[in-house]
């Protein structure tokens, strides 16, 4: 009995300590598929190494029905294109608006020279459209078209990575997370696959390349998960094998390509990688690129977009004190807490000039300028806060505010 | 072949004297062999030909392009069923890409039933394997010249070899990617230059990653794309001499660019050693033309072909060259002497290569 009155006893004070946050996830899983999810990724590569079919086995879809192919002529004067398709796609209830950019004409020309700057600019495009939807008033519906995850497609018949691959993976490694990607895995023989992805790797490391790194599993994690998560960055580049048609094989119908001596099955992992692609794109690490983007890669962009605008701001308000000048127009907010090494120094110029007959101050009147320089920097900083989230004619005049402080002082 | 002719037609004129009856059997003067009253022997002039050109030995020069790692050198081993590339000859052997195209010749004596062929490959790394491949061919337009201006100059000299030694390239192999869609920029270029001066036979390199519908339409699509550039690849329709040629060649042009797929490796297959590549879903036969077209290509150049090869570049590339020169050097009223050949007339065979 008394031990049955214990074990009640027990249960109400859990509840009276359970407060229910462990719900949370719930919550957030709940609103998450109300919303919805959104995803943009981009292929980048060669024409004809399948990016398109790879796409559509994928996601399972056919995005690249009418493909118009162009004629020779067309052919020779192409520049690199950006073309985007969207889809919307539901799966037990959960949707998805996937996004695929694609870079037609890459690399096809005789001269390829800075062939990948249009993808650069495009990604920065995304980028810097992000930037001023977040720093506009209204940001209740912010489109997110900053780009995920590129997938890169490595030629099978080089030696590994050719002269433009290099160029372009380095172009791009520190505005987009790159998954290399060993396209069309049915011409090579396992060993050869093998030897390739060591050559690749190595050339990786080599040239510098950042690309995507997986995320090292939690130490708690089980002996399987970590052996899998190991598995899967051994296999970088993915041999992948896409196709568009189903075909049967031992009495079963599966996603393949019918070849004279054999059937490639695109979805058996002694074949190809797909699966495991697939696996990483959509079912474990989709959520991790999308963190990789929103905390490295914008912010990366928002931080060396803020120091250039800064820069230009203090090279702007230099001049403006020399020509006595009001009403600069800074285009942009300017940044909080940046090492804005020139406005220390504009500060520390004041700071001097207020020093300057040291004699003819009390030490009173030192405190107080001191005083005032100090509220000079606060208020600076204050303002510049206040501006980021402001427009551009609200700190102009904390600007202009901040100088006559200066003046004053 | 022209000597046989004219030793044949030799003969008819001493025939047809002697024995004029005959000439009533047939109209056009030919006595056929049937007519004869005993066995002249005649068709021993063919024993006596293969006897001295199996002395002499023949010579072939074939050159492979293509971007790296498309398996040339490999399916010229295949070719040949001998190590003649120059991966197999250069001892440490490295794939790396090289900043500039230059051209590398290695040369073997093969035999077979006591034929010998002093077999020369000419590789080309480098080609197209840049970022910005811009007149990537010049090199090779110019090697391909200096062949030509080389036999020239012997053939003009006044003492001149009973054999004049040849190294002007016969069969020029241009690798295709195996994409499935279209002819590149950059192939469209280098086929139009060089199929003007050299007998280009396009293929298609590591043709195992098309299925048999994807490889029908690409090989259509890229015919559309070379008659559109008015490429003209080997066989030629301009050169078919007669009607039985024509066929023939017709039926290598429905097929043109063949298919390949090169190894130097051997599995065994039904109880057969076959050379094939062997992956996790069959073991494509190189072989077996089923799998791929590498027996078509291996027939035509080596088998049919081969000294049709030669004779196209004897009798129309070179002559067409030749030509040429002599007309530039009529023009500047120059005598057309060795010694004059040497200045300014390379410059002038390159600026024409610009075409």
């Amino acid at each position: 009995m008394a031990a049955h009155s214990t074990v009640s006893r027990d249960c109400e004070d859990q509840d009276k300590e359970y407060v229910g946050f462990a719900t949370l996830p719930n919550q957030v899983h709940r609103k998450s598929v109300k919303k919805g999810f959104d995803f943009t990724l981009m292929v980048a590569g060669e024409s004809g190494l399948g990016k398109s079919t790879l796409v559509n086995s994928l996601f399972l879809t056919d995005l690249y029905k009418d493909r118009k192919l162009l004629n020779a002529e067309e052919r020779i004067t192409q520049t690199v294109e950006i073309t985007k398709h969207t889809v919307d796609i539901e799966e037990k209830g959960v949707k998805l608006k996937l996004t695929i950019v694609d870079t037609p004409g890459f690399g096809d020309a005789v001269n390829n020279t800075e062939c990948w700057k249009s993808v650069a600019d495009y990604i920065d495009q995304q980028f810097e459209q992000y930037f001023r939807d977040e720093s506009g008033l209204n940001r209740k519906n912010i489109q997110d078209n900053r780009v995920h995850c590129c997938l890169y497609f490595i030629s099978p018949f080089g030696h590994g990575l050719r002269p433009l691959d290099v160029e372009f993976m380095k172009a791009l490694h520190e505005k987009v997370n790159i998954v290399p990607v060993l396209a069309k895995a049915d011409t090579l023989t396992p060993l050869e696959v093998k030897k390739k992805k060591i050559k690749i790797r190595e050339e990786i490391e080599q040239y510098g390349i950042k690309i995507y790194q997986f995320p090292d599993c939690d130490s708690d994690e089980d002996e399987e998960f970590k052996q899998q998560d190991q598995e899967l960055k051994d296999s970088i580049p993915f041999a992948v094998i896409g196709s568009n048609t189903v075909v049967e094989a031992k009495g079963k119908r599966v996603r393949g390509r019918l070849y004279p001596w054999g059937i490639v099955e695109v979805e058996n992992p002694a074949h190809c990688d797909f699966v495991k692609l697939r696996n990483m794109l959509v079912r474990t690490h989709m959520q991790d690129l999308k963190d990789v983007t929103r905390e490295t890669h914008y912010e990366n962009y928002r931080a060396h977009c803020i120091q250039s605008m800064t820069r230009m701001v203090v090279k702007e308000r230099n001049r403006n004190k020399l020509t006595r000048e009001s009403g600069t127009d800074f285009p942009i907010p300017t940044a909080p807490g940046v090492s804005d090494s020139e406005t220390e120094k504009l500060i520390r110029e004041k700071d001097e000039e207020v020093r300057q007959p040291p004699h003819t101050q009390t030490q009173e009147q030192e405190c107080v300028t001191q005083e005032c320089v100090d509220q000079e920097c606060v208020m600076h900083d204050e303002c510049v806060q206040e501006s980021v989230q402001e427009e551009c004619v609200m700190q102009e005049e904390s600007v202009q505010e901040a100088e006559h402080c200066a003046e004053l002082c | 072949m022209e000597e046989e002719k004219e030793v044949m037609e030799e003969m008819e004129v001493e025939i047809e004297d002697p024995l004029p009856c005959l000439s009533e059997t047939d109209t056009q003067g030919i006595i056929k062999g049937r007519d004869l009253f005993g066995y002249v022997g005649i068709e021993a002039v063919l024993d006596q030909m293969r006897r001295k050109t199996m002395k002499a030995g023949f010579e072939f020069n074939i050159m492979v392009v293509g971007q790296s790692g498309l398996g040339k050198s490999t399916l010229v081993n295949t070719l040949f069923k001998s190590k003649v590339s120059r991966k197999s000859c250069t001892p440490n052997y490295e794939e790396k890409i090289s900043k500039t195209v230059h051209l590398q010749s290695v040369s073997h004596i093969i035999e077979e039933k006591g034929v010998k062929m002093k077999l020369t490959v000419i590789d080309t790394p480098g080609f197209g394997d840049q970022i910005n491949n811009e007149n990537c061919w010049e090199p090779i337009v110019k090697y391909v010249n200096e062949q030509y201006e080389k036999y020239l100059k012997e053939e003009l000299n006044v003492n001149r070899k009973r054999r004049i030694p040849d190294s002007r390239v016969h069969c020029c192999v241009y690798f295709l990617p195996a994409t499935g869609h279209w002819l590149r920029p950059i192939d469209v270029e280098f086929m139009r230059r060089l199929g003007k001066i050299v007998s280009i036979v396009p293929v298609i390199a590591k043709a195992d990653t098309l299925t048999l519908e994807e490889r029908l339409e690409f090989k259509q699509r890229i015919r559309q794309d070379l008659q559109a550039n008015g490429i003209r690849v080997y066989p030629q329709k301009e050169y078919d001499e007669d009607a039985e040629d024509r066929i023939l060649n017709d039926k290598i042009r429905e097929n043109i660019p063949f298919a390949v797929v090169g190894t130097d490796k051997e599995h065994q297959v039904n109880g057969n050693k076959v050379l094939g590549r062997k992956t996790k879903w069959g073991i494509i036969e190189v072989e077996n033309v089923a799998h791929c077209e590498f027996a078509h290509l291996r027939d035509l150049l080596i088998r049919s072909h081969l000294q049709d090869l030669k004779d196209v570049t004897h009798n129309i590339h070179y002559e067409t060259y030749r030509v040429k020169r002599l007309n530039e050097s009529n023009a500047n009223g120059l005598a057309l002497s060795p010694l004059t050949l040497e200045n300014g007339t390379l410059e002038k065979s390159e600026a024409e290569s610009h075409l």
